[in-house]
């Protein structure tokens, strides 16, 4: 099914997907040019280009084929021919959203957060994360997702070594390490994939496509190379034990890094797993679920406890982040189309609500400065309105049903069922330890009396509101209504799976679910 | 008897070997006028010696797209290669003279005719090694280069730890030209040659000379021992630090540019071409030397203080990427050898770039402070925002990160590395480079993100600095977005001549 699909083009007869990845870049060379002459239109210039990115990737969902499980808008162009490298691009159902979230995450904290200090190279930064984000959500050459993967970590490192708080060199310095670590094994194992893939595709080639469908590789060759993948995915995702690197970074990044990092830089990894872990190598993520189960069970549990002992509101969603992947990762490689999809969609979720509390948490730093749980009292009192979004965001993030944290959850833990039924009895604990610390947190900072220090706390400002607002459209809209989402998701995950079920004996439980 | 009457010249193809005279005439004129003359302006024996380089290049030039039509050859009786993997390195080599020739004129003690004659010298040791095909050759070769490099070493004589340097380098660097003559002598006595080729046809019938014999093993492994040092492998490369901070800051770009892709190429070339029947015997020695330099380089690298020691034991750990290449290389089976051979070549000669243009660089921040310290680096990007920039994209590039030189360089050895099966080395160099990027983040953050010291002072660019670092950089981020260009012509390269 994918072979076919794999070569249609988009026939919109312009390369949006290049487009996605240049207008950023062009963004932030305009600040570099001129910013420094016309310091006043710093702000504007980087709003004109992530918010043309948004735009195009939201006429990129719509002018998405919902019928189509294959790539579209495929772009593609020799680069390096000498090594069988191109620039190869293209969306399915999986990639869809990740990009989308990453068009209208940038526009939004580009708007709605601004720096302490020197905006020109912070916005400059920013814009060149997002392109090398969508590049590596969009890219179909191994190579080219390989620079676009490595080079997000420079603005990033820039962004938390130079505009974070007090630890941020060191967070910096530790984030950009262990991604860099998970990375060198990450090079070896594409250089590798295409060496011992040449007998059967017949040419070194790093084209993802050709590789999953034409090359075969040896059961061990294939268990190798899965290895060395996932080491480097599960840096980023990130996947108990290599999972250290997360709190600093998070707890330490400016706002809207925590935001991006949350929202759409994780993501990468468990993008990263799916796209290439289980999509290149089928037998090896049969062999490896074990493995990976109980990481992502332990990740579950470990995170939630951890984000409950968390003395730092910031470090208590950034373990909660540490919760939420392990989930998707169990979905991931639950390898049904329900949770698979559940996998996929919370992917956009966690982005969604966790960088909605990254950006509350920012907001209470920025009126108390401090993070303290002990310090913050009664906030409920002088700020409703703000303790009310903070509320919504909070029960998205616990899995409430109406709000899309549910959808997700609920697919994938229903999904696992059959494949990894002990391993989801255990996780399901998570959910609600995830309730356990989220609401106790809200109590300590939001209920009981405020005082002195508290009681001057401002109420949510309009800029914030609206902010905030753009989030919780998003949460209420997809957990009302996830239709559209899934039905999006679906065609994509049911071709990888069939893909999976070709190559490999594993074959998904058939239960005849209502309306199959 | 009249010894004279079987005696046959060699015929001289002067226009093949014009490069190498070039550079000797330009020392010898830039010398003799420099020393009859008062002294001349700031940066005219910089000019001179700067355009002979150049002229050289341009005849080395002229001559790889000769190449195209002609046969790679063998001059002089079989003493040079005449083949593109030697011009290439040439031009190269002329390269880091020009480029070297701009800083040492900015420098505050660098600028007299010695010096550039000395570097004229270099070059042309450097171009007679990286083109040798005969033992007795490459050594002359490395004679030439290494003794200039001594007292280049030394040539502040206001600073003693310019002195000591020199004076290290000797003492050691004479050490290991008696280990590589004893490694020579030992070859020539169990092959009765010391011509490259001639070693090789002699090696691959094992009759003549048996499989275990242990004096061509003894000989092969003092050359090893040599060369070792000459491209400070681990634990051969105890020197280098000392005298890369001693050394004025100018001369350690020079030496770090320069000497590596001489030494490498040499090495390189002698191995493959000369023992390509005894690559079992000498292809786990690099193996073992290959991860020793990556690792120990890269270690000792993270725990420095002072940015030109920083630099040294990068150095160092960049010398294990090339074993990578070179280890590749020595899988003369397998179909992707020669990849190891193209591979090594193109990391050694985009690592010169990096070098030269980091040491400007450093050089340009000691200038103003004297120290090379760390700190003298603090708050640099708040001065100099554009310089900083600069800086940190050489820097991000020795780091490996996609879309700089650096990456290209490390992706090639790697791919050779990997598809001639040698997996664990592959890795290891990759997370080696990993612990090196710590290095290159430390400097960073320096600049970047601590604030500045009151003590240093910002010191304008001089427009030779400036020509220097936008050249460096430029090469670095043109190869790194479009490596077609060096891929196309490295892959040529791969056959050496006999």
């Amino acid at each position: 099914m994918y072979t076919t699909l794999a070569a249609s083009t988009s026939a919109l007869g312009f390369p949006i997907l290049s487009s996605l990845i240049v207008v950023p870049l062009v963004g932030a060379l305009a600040l570099l040019w001129f910013g420094r002459s016309r310091p006043e239109w710093t702000k504007l210039v980087a709003l004109i280009a992530s918010i043309t990115t948004g735009a195009l990737s939201l006429w990129l969902l719509q002018a998405f084929d919902t019928a189509d499980a294959g790539f579209q808008f495929v772009s593609l162009h020799e680069w390096i021919p000498a090594w069988g490298i191109s620039w190869h691009l293209g969306v399915d159902g999986i990639s869809l959203f990740l990009v989308v979230l990453t068009g209208v995450l940038f526009p939004l904290v580009i708007a709605g957060v601004d720096p302490h200090h020197d905006e020109r190279p912070y916005l400059a930064w920013l814009l060149v994360l997002e392109a090398g984000v969508v590049g590596s959500f969009v890219s179909l050459d191994l190579f080219l997702f390989f620079v676009f993967f490595e080079i997000v970590l420079v603005p990033m490192y820039f962004l938390i070594g130079g505009w974070g708080y007090d630890q941020r060199v060191y967070a910096a310095t530790k984030f950009f390490l262990f991604t860099m670590a998970g990375s060198a094994f990450l090079l070896v194992g594409i250089v590798a994939t295409a060496m011992l893939s040449r007998a059967s595709v017949g040419e070194i080639t790093f084209d993802v496509v050709r590789l999953a469908q034409e090359g075969s590789l040896s059961v061990d060759a294939g268990r190798w190379l899965f290895v060395a993948f996932a080491i480097a995915f599960a840096v980023k995702v990130p996947l108990f034990p290599v999972h250290t690197w997360l709190p600093d970074a998070h707890t330490q990044a400016p706002t809207a890094g925590s935001v991006i990092l949350a929202g759409v830089l994780l993501k990468m990894g468990t993008y990263g797993l799916l796209r290439f872990g289980v999509y290149l190598f089928p037998e090896a993520s049969v062999w490896a679920r074990p493995v990976l189960y109980t990481l992502a069970v332990i990740g579950i549990i470990y995170g939630a406890i951890a984000a409950t002992m968390q003395k730092d509101l910031k470090r208590l969603v950034a373990y909660s982040s540490v919760a939420h992947l392990g989930f998707i990762v169990l979905g991931t490689f639950a390898l049904t189309d329900q949770a698979l999809s559940g996998g996929v969609m919370q992917m956009v979720n966690h982005g969604v609500s966790t960088g909605a509390l990254f950006l509350l948490v920012g907001m209470i730093y920025e009126r108390r400065h401090t993070r303290q749980i002990a310090e913050l009292r009664g906030l409920q009192q002088v700020a409703p309105v703000f303790a009310g979004f903070f509320m919504v965001v909070m029960l998205s993030s616990i899995g409430l049903p109406g709000l899309n944290g549910f959808v997700g959850e609920f697919l994938i833990l229903i999904g696992s069922f059959d494949t990894a039924r002990w391993w989801v009895i255990v996780g399901t604990v998570g959910v609600v330890l995830a309730a356990l610390y989220l609401l106790w947190a809200y109590q300590r900072v939001f209920h009981g009396e405020p005082d002195e220090a508290n009681r001057g706390f401002a109420e949510l400002r309009l800029r914030e509101g609206l902010l905030l607002s753009a989030f919780v459209a998003i949460i209420v809209f997809t957990g009302v209504y996830p239709k559209p989402m899934l039905s999006r998701i679906e065609p994509s995950v049911k071709a990888l799976v069939e893909h999976v079920e070709e190559r490999t004996d594993y074959r998904q439980p058939q239960h005849g679910v209502a309306g199959e | 008897m009249d010894v004279t009457a079987d005696f046959m010249p060699p015929t001289i193809e002067w226009f093949a070997l014009s490069p190498y005279i070039t550079l000797l005439a330009g020392a010898l004129v830039l010398l003799l006028v420099g020393s009859l003359t008062p002294h001349w302006p700031r940066g005219w024996y910089a000019i001179v010696a700067a355009t002979t380089a150049g002229g050289a290049a341009v005849l080395a030039g002229l001559q790889f797209a000769a190449l195209e039509t002609e046969a790679a050859r063998t001059l002089v009786k079989g003493t040079i290669a005449h083949d593109r993997f030697g011009l290439v390195a040439i031009i190269a080599v002329c390269f880091t003279v020009v480029m070297s020739a701009m800083t040492t004129s900015d420098a505050a003690s660098g600028d007299s005719l010695e010096t550039y004659a000395l570097m004229l010298t270099s070059a042309l040791g450097a171009a007679v090694m990286v083109s040798a095909n005969d033992l007795l050759v490459a050594f002359l070769g490395i004679e030439i280069l290494s003794l200039s490099l001594y007292v280049l070493a030394a040539s502040d004589r206001r600073r003693a730890a310019s002195q000591e340097a020199g004076l290290k380098y000797f003492i050691l660097g004479g050490f290991a030209s008696a280990f590589l003559l004893y490694g020579i002598a030992l070859v020539y006595g169990t092959t009765g040659q010391t011509n490259f080729g001639g070693i090789a046809t002699v090696l691959a019938d094992e009759i003549t000379v048996p499989r275990n014999d242990t004096m061509l093993l003894a000989g092969v492994a003092l050359l090893v021992v040599g060369f070792g040092f000459k491209t400070s492998l681990v634990p051969f490369h105890s020197w280098t630090p000392d005298v890369y901070q001693g050394a004025p800051t100018h001369v350690t770009g020079f030496m770090a540019s320069l000497g590596k892709v001489a030494a490498v190429v040499a090495f390189v070339r002698l191995f493959v071409v000369s023992f390509p029947a005894r690559a079992d015997d000498w292809r786990p020695v690099v193996f073992v030397l290959a991860i020793l330099t990556l690792v120990v380089g890269s270690v000792l690298a993270i725990v420095q203080t002072d940015v030109k020691r920083m630099l040294a034991y990068s150095s160092i750990s960049h010398a294990g990427f090339m074993l990578v290449g070179l280890e590749a290389a020595g899988h003369i089976s397998s179909s992707s050898a020669s990849d190891g051979v193209s591979s090594t070549l193109t990391y050694v000669v985009l690592y010169s770039v990096l070098a030269l243009g980091s040491f400007a660089a450093v050089s340009v921040v000691s200038r103003g402070n004297v120290a090379t310290s760390l700190d003298a680096f603090r708050g640099v990007a708040k001065r100099q925002p554009v310089f900083a920039l600069g800086f940190t994209v050489l820097l991000l590039a020795q780091a490996g990160v996609p879309l700089t030189s650096g990456f290209v360089a490390k992706f090639g050895v790697i791919r050779a590395a990997v598809s001639t099966e040698s997996y664990v080395l592959a890795v290891i160099a990759m997370v080696s480079a990993v612990i090196a990027a710590y290095l290159y983040l430390r400097i960073m953050v320096s600049m970047w993100l601590a604030e500045p010291d009151s003590s240093t002072t910002a010191t304008a660019l001089s427009l030779p600095a400036r020509v220097v670092l936008v050249v460096s950089v430029a090469i670095t981020l043109f190869v790194g977005v479009l490596p077609l260009v060096v891929l196309d012509l490295t892959d040529s390269l791969t056959t050496l001549v006999r």
